[in-house]
């Protein structure tokens, strides 16, 4: 009698139907939202981004970097020079920042893969120190005090002017409600690009490596090669996630391109309150964290050491975080990658 | 000869870079854990003298023999039952936890304290100096390296010739071995990160006498102290000794030649090390 391997649930079934709507309330978001909540899912979606990409790196890579600061704010600078100095518009000057996120990352994983385990994540700190100091010489961008997108690029920007009719909104609104389809297409094709990468041959490699590192050599996984893979897509997805929240922003400074606390620390929480380790962890925390946000948006400092501590005993109680919780539970899997063998010998009752 | 003067400057700063990365050592050493707070708790340790100068209307220098025992007693506590729990073969734990907990207390003391930079009272001690030959040297800078020879000094003698140091050194090498001989493995760690916090309480004196701290700072101590220790070799206490001279150098001569480049100059030095000699100038045998 055959068999066959499968990953579905009837879960993710009912999930990937859900999943659908839900995606079409997204795109279609702007047709009836104002722009107060198109800015805050703006946030959500690219703050999503991050984590699933800090997931990656440190849920099933088990490359734990508190660097990613440097490929969000090289990404933003990159598309800053592209706008300013080569007169690009911003919209395509987001890849290019992609793709100058991974050009630093090849020295920087060069660098930061000499030192193991924990080592590694304040090697990724210092380079992304090293990046922002170097950046803060770029006199031609402002130096250490910033500088802002000039009004002719933002003002004709590519598809403002078509959303502007389409929805009858001014420019400004019109570029965010641009940004949010990007950051929304950017959070799609990351969930799905990683979703696609864990169910694959790679995927499955990875999580070899993840879970004992000798035994996957064994068995003929390059593990070096895999943390490369990683490390250099992680870095390219963030990348582009700075391109675009700057082009949101359009103002720009090293010290808060290149903060740790939004683009390393927030996102560490994200993924440790979810879930880390899970693509459904990260959408849990930032729902969590947008959330708390809202709620302790006027107690400043209170808010982050409640974070900090949130973070502390999740880590402590529960390490697989809010969605780990939910999913030992009930064994809900909404993107399933566990390959389950079904049929073959045995009837279903000697199972 | 301007040159010889900034060298002998950026030896001295190195000697505070090296009580900063002692504590870390330590704590790695035994335990193999990496405290991504360890710049916070300097910073907690100078506000916490500086509370006890203003309370008790004392010399830094008597209210750092105060700080002493309670940052001690605070780190056997942080360790026996917080950082003992997150332990193990998994890297995330420590890192997550230690992480959040530097978060926490960074926001804890922004609450305190207030985001405005602070500094210990000085006396006409902290701003004397002497001349050595060509060279003016500052006794604060001199006090500090010293105190940082003094550190290493008596904490190889801990390791190497008291019975503590013997269950540190056997902890370190095989835990489960260790316990069947009688050694509690749990209150081995607290009491190693007590003695850090001991040193930790010891930096955060001369870094509150030597210059403004604010609740922001403690993430570059902690990375000032992390790259002494890669530099030096992991586990070798002389070596980050030298790997803080090597960071104090690279720091003062890159000031020397442009002021926007102090900082960059000790991450490059950093970097080149890594480079050339991945495991540090005197790598211990094995990890």
């Amino acid at each position: 009698m055959a068999y066959t391997v499968t990953t579905q649930t009837p879960a993710s079934r009912i999930a990937t139907i859900l999943g659908a709507i839900t995606i079409v309330v997204l795109i279609s978001l702007p047709f009836f939202a104002g722009r107060g909540t198109i800015q805050d899912m703006f946030f959500i979606l690219t703050m999503l981004v991050l984590a699933q990409l800090w997931n990656l790196l440190a849920g099933y890579g088990g490359l734990v970097s508190i660097g990613q600061q440097a490929f969000v704010g090289m990404g933003a600078y990159a598309m800053f020079g592209a706008v300013i100095l080569l007169g690009f518009d911003p919209v395509p000057s987001i890849l290019l920042a992609g793709v100058v996120a991974l050009m630093i990352a090849v020295p920087t994983a060069f660098f930061a893969f000499r030192l193991n385990g924990a080592y590694f994540a304040i090697g990724t700190w210092v380079i992304a120190e090293v990046v922002r100091l170097l950046v803060a010489q770029w006199k031609t961008l402002g130096g250490g005090t910033g500088t802002s997108l000039p009004r002719e690029a933002t003002s004709d920007m590519w598809f403002v002017a078509g959303i502007e009719k389409l929805l009858d909104v001014r420019s400004a609104a019109a570029r965010d409600i641009l940004a949010y389809w990007l950051a929304l297409a950017l959070a799609l094709v990351t969930i799905g690009g990683i979703y696609w990468l864990l169910r694959t041959r790679r995927g499955l490699a990875l999580a070899a490596v993840r879970d004992n590192s000798e035994a996957a050599q064994s068995v003929g996984v390059d593990a070096v090669r895999m943390k490369w893979l990683v490390f250099l897509t992680s870095a390219f997805g963030t990348g582009l996630a700075g391109g675009l929240i700057y082009m949101q922003k359009a103002r720009i400074s090293p010290d808060a391109a290149f903060s740790v606390t939004d683009w390393t620390a927030y996102v560490i929480f994200i993924v440790v309150i979810g879930g880390i380790g899970t693509i459904e962890g990260p959408i849990v925390g930032v729902l969590v964290f947008f959330t708390l946000q809202t709620l302790l948006a006027d107690f400043g400092s209170w808010y982050l050491m409640t974070l900090g501590v949130l973070a502390i005993v999740i880590m402590l109680v529960a390490p697989r975080g809010l969605w780990g919780l939910l999913s030992e539970r009930t064994g809900l899997h909404l993107f399933p990658i566990r390959r389950r063998l079904t049929g073959g010998k045995l009837k279903p009752e000697e199972r | 000869m301007i040159w010889v003067d900034t060298i002998a400057q950026g030896i001295l700063l190195g000697g505070l870079y090296a009580l900063f990365a002692s504590g870390l050592s330590l704590v790695f050493g035994i335990m193999r854990l990496v405290n991504l707070a360890h710049g916070d708790l300097i910073v907690m340790g100078a506000y916490l003298i500086l509370v006890l100068v203003t309370l008790l209307g004392i010399s830094p220098f008597l209210a750092v023999f105060i700080a002493m025992p309670l940052m001690f007693a605070l780190g056997w506590l942080l360790q026996r039952y917080l950082l003992n729990r997150t332990l193990g073969d998994d890297i995330l734990p420590p890192l997550l936890v230690t992480f959040g907990l530097s978060i926490a207390l960074q926001n804890a003391l922004l609450e305190g304290f207030s985001a405005d930079s602070q500094r210990l009272p000085t006396s006409a001690l902290t701003t004397a100096s002497v001349n050595v030959g060509p060279i003016t040297l500052g006794i604060m800078p001199l006090l500090t390296f010293g105190s940082a020879v003094l550190v290493i000094v008596a904490l190889n003698q801990l390791f190497y010739r008291t019975e503590l140091g013997r269950a540190f050194r056997a902890t370190s090498d095989d835990a489960t071995t260790a316990s069947l001989m009688g050694i509690k493995p749990a209150n081995i760690f607290a009491t190693a990160t007590g003695i850090a916090m001991v040193i930790v309480t010891i930096a955060a004196l001369y870094l509150g006498l030597r210059a403004n701290f604010d609740p922001n700072i403690g993430p570059a101590r902690l990375i000032y102290a992390f790259e002494a220790v890669i530099i030096g070799g992991l586990g070798s206490l002389w070596g980050t000794l030298l790997g803080g001279i090597i960071i104090g150098v690279a720091q003062t001569v890159g000031a020397a030649i442009n002021p926007e480049w102090q900082i960059l100059a000790g991450h490059i030095a950093f970097l080149v090390v890594l480079l050339v000699r991945p495991r540090g100038l005197f790598p211990r045998a094995h990890d």
